[in-house]
């Protein structure tokens, strides 16, 4: 799912300094999942704003709602009634939903409660760590199911570095893991350690953002 | 709903729970404390001011002591003063606190 | 010969080889490459010049090699992937063949967070090995990776690093068997201390047959105190310092323990000197850079050949 984390709230604060009437829109996605802008967020973000504004001085009227999804237009509709009433919608969902509420609602002013990160899995509850990067380029089936345009810190395709430490962890932090020790511990436990040998060629970035913002079209299932 | 005692004009909250390890619902006291404590940082960062929420572990029987700690707790939150949000609607300095268990 | 570099010539004719390294300034001034090489003239067959090492912006590696090239020296451009795609890696390959250099040193890079620009973006659009497959290809078959030909082709001695050391302590030699199937030509390793290991990854990289088809030299730094010791063991990944290494050091008065350093750095030397597959030594003397004479001359490695 896409991880995001709140922006501290003297941030948020900050952004909504000039209006006095906003809708906070949640999203019972991905950032539900990653306790960051589900409805128990919007609630929370919700009171922690209006006794923030409150306690300068200058209330601020709320409209709390969650929406199913932000990235579908049928569920983004669901506002349209009354969200030209309001000064501002302030969205903890991710930065594609934010941006579609911009899109869809071009005289609203749309803002970012949540620093989107990144594309993961809930390690545990409270931990949720990257795991793809989105390169449009596939090659788990070569690497053991572990990716090393994500995993990798250097994004070595002939990895490890030089840099892996004693017990195992990246030369960035102790908090990673050598993505390259993951990849070939994973090999051997398959049987696959042989094929470390070849050589992976230059990656082809062009399938990833670097090839410029990326669009998928399927006629088969337009209209 | 910490948070919306605030809105509603409270100058302090008073959670109440189960000795650790005694809890009927298992852990909803360890729960409780990890979230009075993220509520305790979001009132420091919005001004508000994290100690005027604290959490206290009695039993049932314990009588006595639950009474020692909600007078701490009023005198504590009365020494504070009203909130912020208080101040600005114009309230009385009355201190209240609302015992949610 | 697949170049004009003094290094291979020296390799090739079965010299035992000695190359060192040279750190550029932190800023555009070009006297502090000169000074180094004054120290190191005639001690060498070839000086590697780093590029922004642990990420720490320093004069370009190719600027600084110009610089050593006029003084009579025989440079290593040292190239890492963090910083530069593959465009502009080539244009720099081109670069540095158009002002005479002959040797290269094909690495991936200390990651951006250990210097001054952590916020910089990460490049790494190929890794090492890739870099010397890129290489390899343009000096041997005159083109570009796209296919189109070269107008005039870098002919490089092709070099790459490994850590003999790094986990996972198995896979390393399979690593510089990799290195070797791209196409490098020589080798310098991380800085050695624990010999007894080194023997042990040496005998699996000759199991492998690779010290037959790629020069190795084994990397040194003379420590210059405990403390030095204690602190790298600490704080550098990938390097192992034995006890009773520290130890020795440790148990010298410390106003001695600089000259131990260098009496243990000169028995490495001559120890590695006899392990089957070491080619030659690469003295990595940081901020130490004139003692690099002394360890040469101790070693019994003093005239350096003219071939």
């Amino acid at each position: 799912m896409i991880i995001g984390q709140q922006k501290p709230i003297a941030v948020v604060l900050e952004m909504i300094s000039p209006y006095e009437k906003i809708v906070l829109a949640g999203c019972h996605g991905c950032v539900t999942v990653c306790r960051a802008g589900g409805e128990k967020e919007v609630e929370i973000v919700a009171s922690a704003l209006r006794l923030a504004r409150e306690a300068t001085g200058r209330p601020i009227e709320i409209k709390e709602v969650t929406l199913e999804r932000q990235c579908d237009p049928e569920y983004i509709e669901v506002i349209r009634p009354y969200v030209h009433d309001y000064q501002a919608v302030l969205s903890i969902a991710c930065g594609a939903g934010v941006q579609f509420l911009a899109e869809k609602f071009p005289s609203v002013v749309c803002l970012p409660g949540l620093d989107t990160t990144f594309i993961g899995v809930t390690e545990q509850q409270g931990v949720w760590a990257e795991r793809c990067q989105a390169c449009g380029d596939c090659i788990l089936h070569l690497t053991g199911g572990i990716c090393p345009v994500s995993r990798c810190s250097k994004s070595l395709f002939n990895g490890p570095c030089g840099g892996t430490t004693a017990d195992g962890r990246c030369e960035v932090s102790k908090d990673i893991p050598c993505g390259w020790m993951l990849i070939i511990e994973k090999l051997r436990s398959l049987g696959m350690l042989d094929s470390y040998r070849r050589i992976l060629p230059m990656k082809k970035w062009r399938t990833s953002r670097d090839g410029g913002p990326r669009r998928i079209v399927r006629e088969d299932l337009k209209g | 709903m910490i948070l919306k005692a605030f809105e509603r004009g409270a100058d302090g909250v008073m959670v109440v729970g189960c000795l650790e390890g005694d809890c009927h619902y298992l852990s909803g006291n360890i729960r409780a404390k990890a979230r009075v404590a993220r509520v305790k940082a979001l009132l420091d960062q919005i001004g508000i001011g994290g100690e005027r929420v604290a959490m206290f572990n009695v039993s049932a029987g314990e009588g006595t002591k639950f009474a020692r700690f909600a007078t701490e707790m009023v005198e504590k939150v009365r020494a504070l003063g009203p909130t912020k949000i208080n101040l600005a609607r114009g309230a009385k300095n009355r201190s209240e606190s609302c015992p949610i268990a | 010969m697949k170049s004009q570099s003094n290094l291979e010539r020296v390799l090739e004719a079965g010299h035992f080889a000695v190359t060192t390294e040279c750190g550029p300034p932190r800023g555009a001034n070009p006297d502090a490459i000169r000074k180094k090489g004054q120290w190191l003239k005639g001690y060498v067959d070839a000086i590697n010049v780093t590029d922004n090492q642990t990420s720490v912006v320093r004069m370009s590696s190719i600027a600084s090699c110009v610089i050593l090239k006029s003084m009579g020296f025989d440079p290593i451009v040292q190239m890492v992937t963090r910083d530069r795609n593959r465009i502009a890696l080539q244009s720099d390959i081109l670069g540095a063949a158009g002002l005479g250099m002959n040797n290269i040193l094909c690495l991936s890079g200390d990651h951006q967070t250990f210097g001054d620009d952590p916020e910089a973006k990460n490049v790494f659009d190929i890794d090492s090995i890739q870099l010397i497959q890129l290489v390899k290809m343009m000096r041997d078959e005159g083109k570009f990776p796209s296919g189109k030909d070269l107008d005039g082709v870098p002919r490089f001695y092709i070099g790459a690093a490994e850590n003999p050391f790094a986990e996972p302590f198995e896979i390393r030699p399979i690593r510089l068997a990799k290195k070797a199937d791209a196409g490098v030509d020589f080798i310098q390793t991380q800085c050695i201390y624990n010999l007894d290991r080194f023997e042990k990854f040496m005998e699996q990289v000759r199991a492998l047959g690779v010290h037959t088809r790629v020069k190795i030299l084994a990397g040194v730094t003379p420590l210059k105190s405990a403390g030095m010791a204690k602190f790298m063991k600490k704080n550098v990944a990938g390097m192992d310092i034995p006890d009773h290494v520290i130890k020795r050091l440790a148990d010298t008065p410390k106003e001695e323990q600089a000259a131990k350093g260098l009496e243990i750095c000169v028995e490495s030397i001559q120890r590695l000197r006899q392990i089957e597959g070491v080619a030659g030594v690469h003295i990595m003397a940081i901020e130490w850079e004139q003692k690099v004479p002394e360890i040469v001359e101790r070693a019994g490695l003093v005239p350096r050949p003219a071939v």
